[in-house]
């Protein structure tokens, strides 16, 4: 009686094989194949603006894809994740201001105080909810805000100029701005191709089951708080790594990158392209950002078109965009 | 002389001025199917929530196995083995049913921090999730996502879910709730095929199920223990009769 259970069983859990064709699956190809030529592109037509617009795009996709790990996988909605970006530019850029210019220091420095924060942050956050928890990621977030405008060796609120590029030490040449474009690309799917391991490990269950009915996973004997904790700080890790590249990118931090307003457009981006799907963050910071951009070339006020688009999409759109790619509409 | 498996002793809650559960006292043996009835506001869920330990007491002591487990947190009892269902269903509704069980085996295999390997297609957890699935017969729901399965299939996964844990101790609060005749009829199925096999603390409103299935009765009446005993011996008590069993037929239970 169990082997014939088992091959039905497991058909009926691979929940109606996705067709090649399937529109999600032909968009996300499409966006991947764009981002991939980009440079190309940019290289044949001389439009180098093109290729630096786009790895903005490819860093931001990169903290959106962070957050949704917590946001869409884990229920956690963080307002202050703009932090980790600005923590991990702020370590990139304060080290260089010292002369310690190595990558090899520099990464792997924005990455761990980035995860020392989350880690504070969550250690206080979890243990509320809902909009308790909003609001003390958001005055963390805040927090660490008014602390570098307060940095005057560092710029303050005028911010900081970083004249050197992480240095890999003949590695990779960051001055390179293919290469680094392609370096973003690269992290950026490696960053979805670890989201897609976590969610579905055991670890990666526990968080949505925990996003699902807390309370009984209580029950079933999951101490939720730990895990929540520790995916917390994970994404905490991967959008400090953004803000590194975001240093790169500009060659410039301040302590606007840090503005509430950033962390509101990385929750944009996440719900945009579809909470708790993993490139819908991706889908969400492209559309984000070429609106963005789109939108205050046709008009002084690109938000007064931005909000209410935004607004449609939040109202009818269950998903986001990718649930609009599957036919998935609020009934 | 094994001591009994549950030891409730003296165990209060008082909710401001409402006594919810009034100097408790009350043991269960290894193996015995106890049911615990008593008229609406009688306490029992509290009691429930006192023994799994979503509420702490304010006075009294409930061990577990001989040890004290009384200041134990949900999630430890639970890997002691103790195990609940839901009065009101709670589940994982945008997991399958499988899912929903294999969730419940995962956190009795060690802890949770892996972090790579597909947890949908580990053995390990897959095979008791279905063994449990099967034993509950929702075999062929498995592969459904719980928010579309009916009333009747939630009520037969949460003892699913709670039996996933491999439990010692099941308590199960009002498992037929809003259920139709035939539910009901599949879900006493399950009760008496687990009984004997797991001790368990059955709240329920259907006497006609309580004085079939148990082997020992408790009767509750505003936190307070009125009668305890072999289901002939309740029923026959005046106390009983008066205070709860004669309002039988004057209120449905809704």
């Amino acid at each position: 009686m169990t082997a014939p259970l088992d091959t039905s069983l497991d058909s009926a859990l691979k929940a109606a094989p996705e067709s090649w064709l399937a529109p999600r699956t032909v968009v996300t190809g499409m966006l991947l194949t764009v981002l991939a030529l980009v440079p190309a592109y940019a290289g044949l037509t001389g439009r180098i603006f093109v290729m630096i617009f786009f790895t903005r795009v490819l860093i931001q996709a990169l903290g959106a894809v962070s957050l949704n790990l917590i946001m869409g996988y884990g229920g956690m909605v963080s307002f202050g994740h703009a932090a980790y970006l600005g923590i991990g530019g702020y370590a990139v850029g304060i080290l260089a201001k010292e002369g310690i210019a190595s990558g090899f220091v520099q990464w792997p420095v924005a990455i761990a105080v980035s995860a020392l924060f989350a880690l504070g942050v969550g250690a206080l956050s979890l243990r509320t909810r809902g909009v308790y928890f909003i609001m003390i990621t958001l005055a963390f977030a805040q927090m660490i805000y008014y602390v570098t405008i307060g940095l005057d060796r560092y710029g303050g609120d005028d911010g900081l100029t970083i004249y050197r590029r992480s240095q890999f030490g003949g590695l990779i040449d960051l001055e390179n701005k293919m290469l680094f474009y392609y370096l973003c690309f690269a992290l950026l799917i490696a960053a979805v191709y670890l989201v897609a391991r976590l969610i579905n490990s055991r670890f990666g269950l526990a968080i949505r089951g925990a996003r699902s009915n807390d309370r009984r996973m209580l029950a079933i004997g999951y101490p939720t708080f730990r895990y929540k904790l520790v995916c917390f700080v994970i994404a905490g890790a991967l959008c400090g790594l953004a803000g590194a590249l975001l240093a790169n990118h500009t060659n410039f931090i301040s302590p606007a990158l840090m503005h509430w307003t950033r962390s509101g457009d990385l929750i944009v981006m996440v719900v945009l392209g579809g909470l708790g799907s993993l490139f819908g963050p991706v889908i969400g910071a492209a559309t984000f950002l070429l609106l963005e951009e789109g939108l205050s070339r046709l008009t002084e006020y690109p938000d007064l078109i931005l909000g209410p688009v935004l607004l449609l999409v939040a109202v009818y759109v269950n998903g986001g965009i990718e649930g609009l790619l599957e036919g998935r509409r609020r009934g | 002389m094994a001591d009994p498996l549950l030891q409730i002793e003296g165990l209060s809650k008082r909710f401001g001025g409402v006594v919810a559960a009034d100097a408790i006292t009350l043991d269960i043996p290894a193996g015995e199917f106890h049911a615990v009835i008593g008229p609406n506001g009688a306490g029992k869920t509290t009691l429930i929530g006192l023994l799994a330990g979503e509420i702490a007491p304010q006075e009294g002591t409930v061990r577990f196995d001989g040890s004290d487990i009384t200041g134990l947190p949900v999630h430890r009892r639970s890997m002691l083995g103790i195990a609940r269902s839901f009065q009101i269903t709670s589940l994982f509704p945008d997991f399958t049913a499988l899912d929903n069980v294999a969730l419940a085996v995962q956190a009795h295999c060690g802890h949770s921090f892996r972090f790579w390997r597909d947890a949908r297609h580990d053995e390990e957890l897959r095979k008791p999730a279905r063994a449990a699935i099967e034993r509950v017969g929702l075999v062929q729901c498995a592969g459904v996502r719980v928010d579309r399965l009916s009333h009747g299939e939630h009520r037969q996964l949460e003892i699913a879910i709670a039996l996933a844990a491999k439990p010692r101790l099941l308590l199960l609060d009002e498992p037929m709730a809003g259920m139709g005749p035939e539910e009901s009829a599949q879900m006493v199925r399950i009760l008496r095929q687990l009984k004997g096999n797991i001790t368990i603390l059955l709240i329920e409103h259907d006497m006609e199920t309580v004085f079939a299935l148990a082997d020992r009765i408790t009767v509750l009446v505003y936190g307070r223990i009125i009668a305890c005993g072999h289901p002939a011996a309740v029923r026959a008590d005046p106390a009983v009769r008066q205070a709860y069993l004669g309002e039988k037929h004057g209120g449905g239970h809704g």
